[in-house]
């Protein structure tokens, strides 16, 4: 027995050895650690959405273009994730500290608001300010994308776009309609098309948001700018009436059959298709959609063939017609740690030359100002340009405060809005209470 | 070796790498997990004690709720449409196919192998409404019945979710069934038949008792698996329209991964966890009672 003991104590010690530093092996690779992040990258490494490629391709051009200098020193390297999981895979790196110099910040503003509460999002405006390019940012992105990030430049603004109606100038001419400019003509529009037995709307409901937008929009024409404002600082309940009446009016539409069959399954880019080749009428998107509008090998009416349209005034409301919900796309931000004197390069000749490549390569519209004259592809990209610029006033869209419970709540429920399977004020509820739990 | 056996040290030796393994990837992480649901936060904000906050959420959420009710649904569901079909199928391959049953036992299996998310699309094509007519919806038009929009309310997704699982697993429980059904010696159904024996009095009084443990093996397998039920579902409806469809597993993964309440979460998946264990339980106390004593 006495000659056991020390087998045993040495197994014992063994085995709690063993385990200790698998506990610990667990622990360092769960926890992460901060010696990657706090070195100067090597790489002017770029994490992208899959969805996205104007962004990764003019980053691209400008490598091998304008900005040869900023990549031979930090060489670009993009990689891509699906947007469905961008949030998560942010939050994993963000967990580890290894996030990229330069990312898509999230589905949600309130992802990069989390970030950078944290440290780890680069405060732009101090950055740009002492590199000297801040005056390179159109002053209505810069306003945007305050008015998303808690009055901080949080992101870069890659596209900056405003939100309207897309409308076919054929169809319209052919059943006799102008673009309306109250919402009873809009719905009267809507009801002459559909007698025609031509789609008024194509919307895609597997996505939600171009559903929600309908609602934001109404919302911001029938109760005025601060409407959803309002609804974040908790004045207001999305399920008060005169909110609920928004959701009731969209629901209408679809109740109609204004938005076709199926909805619900409709994807982005089958809603994008209905409209291109003239089997819908009207189109609510953004001023992105002029890159697929000026493709010709998508765009089967053709461009001369499509008006843009502000979201039309409701009878009696407290907002105006030119004001536009705006964005800057998928927030684009730097890291805060590996923001050196390399990075300042790359982010330097973005300011001056981004603007007019992503125009001329893509005809997207961005929130850099425009150094190099571009000419228009066609009219409605001059027309939304222009609309840009003498644009006063911008709004957000309707999950824009929201959380990112609350955004995916709405976005996932505003295909049963206009199926009828859930009711407007169900609707309102669902989303209210999502809100709520933030 | 019962002196081996006998030995603590040989046993230590013996299961001492496999329970370090199971420790490191089974016990650690569930331990970990169920430490989770006390916390509140995320990686980004870091974490910090809730109590037991997040089990009295647990009992207050509506969409727990809904997402439990409907998991247990589609679990009754699918495991009797599952083990019901597989065990038709059986019957079929030893008695009626005989050893010709090769070919039909080949194309049962089939959709088995077949990757889930596929599984998923096809049948998305196969009941669309838009862009395209499916042929679900041409059959009904050409019956003069209107196109029925099956992704559009839960009602529907869910008989559709039910349809696609049953069809596509029902070929591995079959198989299943079948490897029991073949160890029936002959002479007992040889001695039953002479006994008058016949069709539905043959399955119900020798057959089904003698297949019985693995019928019960299956029901364990199928019930435990559709609980967890997680990518057909992703790969059908997502969840949808609104929370339909939504099961407890992929309310999980939305409350950890989507918006970061990885408390929450591991509460969920304990319950998830708790209702497998007690289902099992159950199924294992019914299974006990030997049905040929009568």
């Amino acid at each position: 027995m006495s000659l056991r003991m020390p087998h045993v104590r040495r197994a014992r010690l063994s085995l709690l050895t063993a385990g200790t530093a698998s506990l610990a092996l667990l622990t360092t690779a769960c926890g992460g650690g901060d010696a990657g992040s706090s070195a100067a990258p090597k790489e002017f490494s770029y994490l992208s959405v899959t969805e996205n490629t104007t962004v990764k391709s003019s980053l691209t051009t400008l490598s091998k273009g304008a900005c040869k200098s900023a990549d031979d020193a930090l060489p670009l390297k993009v990689e891509t994730v699906p947007q469905a999981s961008l949030d998560q895979k942010l939050q994993l790196l963000a967990g580890q500290d290894a996030l990229p110099v330069q990312f898509a910040a999230g589905n949600a503003p309130a992802l990069t608001q989390q970030l950078a509460k944290s440290g780890k999002v680069a405060d732009l405006e101090k950055e740009l300010t002492s590199l000297g390019v801040l005056d390179q940012l159109e002053p209505a992105a810069v306003s945007t994308v305050k008015a998303l990030y808690g009055g901080k430049v949080e992101v870069l603004p890659y596209e900056y776009n405003i939100e309207g109606i897309f409308y076919n100038k054929k169809l319209f001419g052919e059943n006799g309609i102008a673009a309306p400019g109250t919402w009873d003509e809009l719905v009267a529009a809507a009801a002459k098309l559909d007698a025609a037995h031509v789609q008024p709307f194509s919307a895609s409901g597997q996505q939600g948001w171009p559903i929600t937008r309908l609602v934001s929009a109404y919302l911001y024409r029938s109760l005025g700018p601060d409407a959803l404002q309002k609804v974040a600082d908790g004045k207001a309940k999305l399920t008060d009436p005169e909110y609920v009446k928004a959701a009731e009016e969209i629901a209408a539409l679809g109740k109609k059959g204004y938005f076709g069959q199926g909805v619900g399954s409709i994807d982005y880019d089958t809603a994008m298709n209905q409209f291109l080749n003239g089997k819908a009428a009207m189109f609510y998107m953004g001023s992105w959609a002029l890159a697929n509008v000026s493709d010709a090998e998508q765009n089967k009416v053709g461009a001369e063939n499509v008006g843009f349209m502000p979201f039309p005034a409701v009878a009696g409301g407290k907002g105006s017609i030119d004001q536009y919900p705006s964005n800057v796309g998928l927030g684009i931000t730097l890291g805060a740690k590996s923001f050196d004197k390399k990075t300042g390069a790359w982010v330097s000749c973005i300011a001056k030359n981004y603007g007019s490549t992503a125009l001329k390569d893509h005809g997207a519209i961005s929130g850099f100002k425009v150094n190099t004259a571009v000419k228009d592809a066609n009219e409605v990209t001059t027309q939304v340009r222009d609309t840009i610029g003498a644009s006063k006033q911008n709004v957000l869209w309707f999950e824009a405060l929201f959380s990112t419970k609350a955004t995916t709540v709405s976005q996932t429920n505003a295909a049963g809005l206009v199926t009828g399977s859930t009711k407007p004020e169900q609707f309102m509820q669902t989303v209210q209470d999502a809100l709520a739990a933030q | 070796m019962h002196r081996v056996l006998g030995d603590r040290r040989a046993i230590a030796i013996l299961l001492g790498p496999a329970l370090l393994v199971y420790s490191l990837i089974m016990l650690v992480p569930m331990v970990w997990s169920f430490g989770y649901s006390f916390t509140k936060g995320n990686t980004i904000d870091g974490f910090t004690g809730n109590g037991v906050a997040n089990f009295s959420r647990l009992f207050d959420d509506p969409a727990v709720h809904d997402a439990l009710w409907f998991t247990l649904k589609y679990a009754a569901l699918v495991t009797a449409g599952q083990v019901v079909a597989g065990y038709l199928l059986a019957l079929l391959y030893v008695f009626f196919l005989k050893k010709s049953s090769a070919l039909i036992r080949t194309l049962a299996f089939f959709p088995v192998v077949l990757p889930t998310v596929a599984v998923g699309l096809l049948f998305q094509k196969f009941f669309q409404v838009a862009p395209q007519t499916g042929p679900v919806n041409s059959l009904l038009n050409a019956f003069g019945v209107d196109s029925i929009d099956f992704f559009g309310s839960a009602g529907s997704a869910f008989w559709v979710l039910i349809l696609m699982d049953v069809w596509r697993s029902m070929g591995f429980y079959a198989v299943l069934l079948f490897a029991g059904l073949v160890d029936i010696p002959d002479e007992v159904l040889e001695s039953a038949r002479l006994d008058g024996a016949s069709g539905l009095r043959l399955i119900r009084h020798i057959v089904l008792p003698l297949s019985l443990p693995v019928l019960m093996s299956s029901l364990v397998f199928s019930i435990n698996g559709t609980l967890k039920v997680f990518d057909s579902i992703v790969a059908l409806t997502n969840g949808g329209p609104g929370n339909g469809t939504t099961p407890l597993t992929l309310y999980m993964f939305q409350t950890s991964f989507t918006y970061s309440d990885y408390g929450y979460g591991s509460t969920i998946a304990l319950l998830l966890t708790v209702v497998c264990l007690l289902v099992s339980l159950v199924v294992y106390r019914v299974s006990r009672r030997d049905l040929t004593e009568s």
